[in-house]
């Protein structure tokens, strides 16, 4: 576990929540900054509980969330 | 960080993102759908033509950055026809909506069917006209509350894929934008077919839709996609109308026929063998 790297372009982020609301381990959460778009985009809170279904990249309207795989992690 | 550290941004212009859509619109689950089934695929960017017409998906032919016309309403199909003939090698995609497909369209989606030309169509159904205010269109359900019904809709609405069984397209399907996986298999399938084939994305439209039928964010559409879908593979699409408590979706039609640029072509080499 904690393989993943959950990375989120806050700036395209247009705070739809989406992604915070379909994760299966409950990953993300809303942060409490304002991004361009004049939202709260999420954060990554559980990062270890990430198993790279990468449903939330599949899920966001925006483009703006992407899993990258840590392959020397273990 | 930027979009060009996207794994994906090849396939986009990214000078243009974010894109207009409205927060949560299902536009961008479709695009983001179609540019991950054409990286799976490792689909040739040359050999491959996107058509869309007018409304708010039409905005799509702009966002890719492959070879993508963005035509007047309602003619996507028509050009799409005529990109195809002239060049068979080509892959050609329409991605338009509802309103534009269906209503002003909807002859050239029927005879497009009907002749079985190989055009691939993605049908983004939001059921409103969504860019010019949200009025009622030919896919918006009994009952529901646009700008243009504000006493509910009282028209019976097109089942988009029983008329494209119907007019005789070889590939049906039907798929709301919380089913994204099997809505990229659906697409990866469609461009590695031949003849026409029809996906129908049931998508939201939290803005111009949901806000006026009791689902005031995107979050809430999706949650009805979730709750009301029906998974029904090869079932007859003359009973998946979509209503409020039931949207059966899945493949309904696969079916293999003679194509008409393949036969078109043919004639062609016939008649020019007589001749001479």
């Amino acid at each position: 576990m904690g393989r993943a790297e959950v990375c989120i372009l806050k700036d395209l982020c247009k705070g739809c929540g989406l992604c915070i609301h379909y994760c299966p381990r409950n990953v993300l959460e809303w942060s409490d900054e304002i991004n361009v778009m004049g939202v709260h985009p999420p954060k990554v809170v559980n990062k270890k509980e990430c198993t790279l279904c990468n449903f939330c990249s599949l899920i966001c309207p925006d483009l703006a969330i992407f899993i990258k795989e840590k392959l020397d992690a273990r | 960080m930027s979009i060009a550290e996207h794994p994906l941004s090849k396939y986009l212009r990214t000078e243009l993102m974010p894109h207009i859509w409205c927060s949560g619109c299902g536009n961008g689950i479709i695009l983001n759908a179609f540019i991950r089934a054409l990286d799976d695929l490792q689909i040739d960017l040359n050999k491959i033509v996107v058509v869309s017409g007018i409304g708010c998906i039409g905005r799509i032919a702009g966002y890719l950055k492959l070879d993508s016309f963005h035509t007047t309403h309602g003619r996507p199909i028509a050009v799409a026809t005529g990109i195809k003939l002239a060049n068979p090698q080509l892959e050609v995609v329409v991605i338009s909506g509802d309103g534009d497909l269906f209503a002003i369209g909807g002859n050239h989606f029927i005879h497009a069917a009907r002749r079985n030309i190989s055009i691939k169509v993605i049908c983004a159904n939001n059921f409103n006209y969504g860019m010019t205010g949200g009025q009622s269109g030919p896919t918006t359900p009994p009952k529901a509350v646009t700008t243009t019904t504000p006493y509910g809709n009282i028209e019976y609405p097109f089942n988009l894929v029983h008329l494209a069984s119907a007019a005789g397209a070889t590939y049906v399907a039907r798929w709301t934008t919380f089913h994204v996986g099997r809505l990229i298999a659906s697409i990866k399938k469609m461009l590695l077919r031949r003849g026409f084939s029809f996906i129908e994305v049931v998508s939201q439209c939290p803005e111009m839709y949901g806000r006026y039928n009791k689902m005031r964010s995107a979050l809430e559409m999706m949650e009805w996609f979730k709750r009301a879908s029906v998974v029904a593979d090869f079932s007859d699409p003359a009973r998946a109308e979509i209503t409020s408590d039931r949207i059966v979706v899945g493949e309904f039609v696969d079916a293999e026929k003679p194509t008409y640029e393949e036969l078109l072509y043919a004639n062609i080499a016939q008649t020019t063998i007589k001749r001479t």
